[in-house]
């Protein structure tokens, strides 16, 4: 997994809520065997009309606005556990999503993929749409050791929370089966132990 | 909670008293090294877990404590044929590979228990209570229906239980939620869990774990609580549990993989002991009266957006409430009985059981499904297909005009080629009525099987109440 330090970038605004994850990644796109290209299909039914062509209203294909960070309404990533999901939004390019809320297994999965799930209030969250929309070139800033999620041009700065194993798994690009492995003979003890009770 | 004060009888819910007994260590910040005892996978969600091992060059840790089936991207005709589309055939061929290089149990196509992940486990024993399980598939809190901590996990996290047979875990908070009373005759499972997440929201339950309780879910058959834990996801929760009882034990009994003799004895007397006990406090408790609850129909995209069949579409503000109903074609203030529908979709993690397919049979026998409609059946697995078959319920089905299947999560995620066309409504048994869920532009609306089977019939939306009468 890539280290997650800082990272500074212009947003793209996707103001809907309950996001599920058959609209980030369409279960007909999920019969790859590799982690790898999902990307191209990201969004695929919202992004592309039924005959193939770009939806032009749809924001991924505004471009005027681009960037690593996507910025999302409430509830995102409900619905299957996919973590195509989190592969799909990382190959596309998003390094960091925020919203005011996030369904469990996908927080997760991105966590485990280097995407990282920023929380912010819903007045936070609006704040920063309306910020977008008054100028898509507006900069953000999110600093994971200060667990921030900044807007310098305005001076404003919202903190998010973050499980601190988890903060120093993406700030080292560790992942949790390195953390495991070395756990195999506290493991081993424990199904011992089981067995004899 | 602290291990001291659980030596003094701090009372316990029954999800601690599963998560302690499965707790390996304890990470800095409050994470959780949990023990996992079942690990159900499937084709879709596993092939880049397997090629993680291979890059480490480790080997599956507890090879028999993994199971695997092919259901999600299989063809429910003709399964005895190679899989003529060939994403698909590849993708089931990787699992049929991984699983013989890396020891795993597979009940692949043509295996006598291949079916859906969440159908097979219990049948075959394999779930018991008391147990942790996981699968990568969001519906695993199925499982959950016989005490057991059962929660979906994402691929990165199906390697580390390969690894390991643990996995990271924050302790989720905690919520109960009570259904008293008797539930209204042509009123199911699926009727009280979808009036549940109605009430609740699609994100109501998450960062839970729910635990169901009360006497009319204590009335329900396993299969029944089967459907209510299904779809505790719906409302955002990892999962959703029922303290295990006479009924539980009775169903785990002389399973195939059930324990037996002295074994069975202590499991059986262990079970008895998993409850929340009288004192122990939720995070979050909510009651409702099986008496309040009807026939339920979704009209929306998630599957919080549901109404009673007599109900009315309400009329709610923002862009998100008007984008689902344009979606869906309907209108604020619009009813959905007498709606003309033209696919019905009896199947899927949530209803395949034999007691859908039983109820489904009681009612359209010496019917005839209406010309307009498309009804599929597709058994969740290949001992539900052969029982249907023993008790001739496949006759039944055919006599009425249904298109009775093999085993597959088919029309409920359309990942195979049973797929609801552009635009056209399908009252579906599954659990997800999300936008192109069952086909690009498709419009689900979710149901019980005998509003399925209803439907079916009148090629309209009726209420099946006044059918039973």
């Amino acid at each position: 997994m890539e280290k997650f330090q800082i990272l500074r970038s212009t947003a793209v605004p996707l103001p809907a809520e309950d996001v599920d994850t058959d609209q980030i990644i369409p279960a007909r796109f999920l019969k790859a065997t590799t982690r790898e290209g999902f990307g191209e299909n990201l969004f695929r039914d919202w992004r592309y009309q039924a005959n193939g062509a770009p939806q032009p209203d749809f924001v991924l294909n505004n471009p005027i606005y681009g960037g690593a960070i996507l910025v999302a309404g409430k509830n995102f990533g409900c619905g299957s556990s996919r973590e195509h999901a989190a592969w799909a939004l990382y190959d596309y390019g998003f390094r960091v999503v925020v919203s005011s809320f996030y369904a469990d297994i996908f927080r997760g999965n991105a966590i485990n993929n280097g995407l990282l799930p920023v929380e912010v209030s819903d007045a936070f969250l609006n704040q920063i749409f309306e910020t977008i929309e008054a100028d898509p070139n507006t900069q953000f800033e999110v600093d994971l050791a200060q667990q921030t999620f900044g807007i310098p041009a305005k001076g404003l700065s919202a903190r998010f929370e973050i499980d601190p194993y988890k903060k120093m798994c993406l700030l080292n690009g560790y992942d949790d089966i390195d953390y495991l492995l070395s756990l195999k003979t506290e493991i081993a003890a424990f199904e011992k132990q089981r067995e004899s009770v | 909670m602290n291990e001291s004060l659980t030596m003094f009888g701090m009372p316990k819910t029954l999800f601690d008293k599963i998560w302690e007994a499965h707790l390996v260590a304890n990470v800095q910040g409050g994470i959780d090294v949990l023990y996992i005892d079942r690990h159900f996978i499937h084709e879709v969600t596993s092939p880049q877990a397997f090629t993680g091992l291979e890059q480490r060059g480790i080997p599956v840790f507890r090879p028999k404590q993994t199971i695997a089936t092919a259901d999600h991207n299989v063809p429910t005709q003709n399964q005895h044929l190679p899989i003529q589309e060939e994403l698909s055939r590849f993708q089931v061929d990787r699992l049929t590979e991984n699983c013989a290089k890396f020891g795993v149990e597979l009940y692949g196509l043509g295996h006598a228990y291949q079916g859906i992940v969440h159908v097979i486990g219990p049948e075959l024993g394999i779930t018991q209570p008391g147990m942790t399980i996981v699968c990568g598939d969001s519906h695993t809190s199925t499982h959950g229906a016989f005490g057991c901590i059962a929660f979906g996990i994402g691929t990165s996290q199906v390697e580390q239980v390969l690894a390991t047979q643990c996995l990271l875990q924050e302790k989720p908070k905690q919520m109960r939620i009570n259904v008293d009373g008797v539930l209204p005759k042509g009123v199911s499972a699926k009727d009280i869990i979808l009036y549940i997440i109605a009430q609740l929201t699609a994100a109501g339950g998450t960062g839970y774990f729910v635990e169901y309780a009360g006497s009319a879910i204590r009335a329900l058959s396993m299969e029944a609580r089967m459907t209510i834990c299904n779809m505790s996801i719906e409302m955002g929760a990892r999962g959703g549990l029922i303290a295990p009882d006479e009924t539980t034990i009775r169903y785990v009994q002389g399973r195939k993989f059930a324990p037996e003799g002295e074994a069975w004895d202590r499991a059986a007397a262990y079970w008895q002991t998993l409850y929340s006990d009288a004192e122990a406090v939720f995070d979050q408790e909510y009651h409702f009266r099986a008496e309040d609850i009807g026939p339920m129909l979704t009209y929306g995209t998630n599957p919080g957006m549901g109404i009673e069949v007599s109900g009315h579409i309400p009329n709610e503000d923002g862009k998100n409430f008007v984008k689902a109903l344009e979606y869906m074609g309907l209108q604020p203030g619009e009813q959905l009985i007498g709606k003309t529908v033209n696919h019905v979709f009896i199947g899927s993690c949530t209803n395949s059981r034999i007691e859908d397919l039983r109820l489904v049979a009681a009612f359209i026998k010496g019917k005839q499904k209406a010309p307009n409609v498309h009804a599929m059946i597709v058994p969740g697995s290949k001992l539900v297909e052969a029982q249907a078959k023993a008790e001739q319920l496949d006759v039944i089905f055919r006599d009425a005009g249904f298109d009775f299947r093999e085993p597959g999560c088919s029309a409920c995620l359309g990942m195979n080629e049973d797929k609801i066309p552009r635009g056209e409504y399908c009252v579906s048994t599954s659990n997800r009525n999300f936008e192109g869920r069952q086909g690009q532009g498709a419009r689900t609306i979710l149901a019980s099987p005998l509003m399925a089977a209803a439907t079916a019939i009148a090629g309209r939306i009726v209420d099946v109440r006044e059918e039973l009468n």
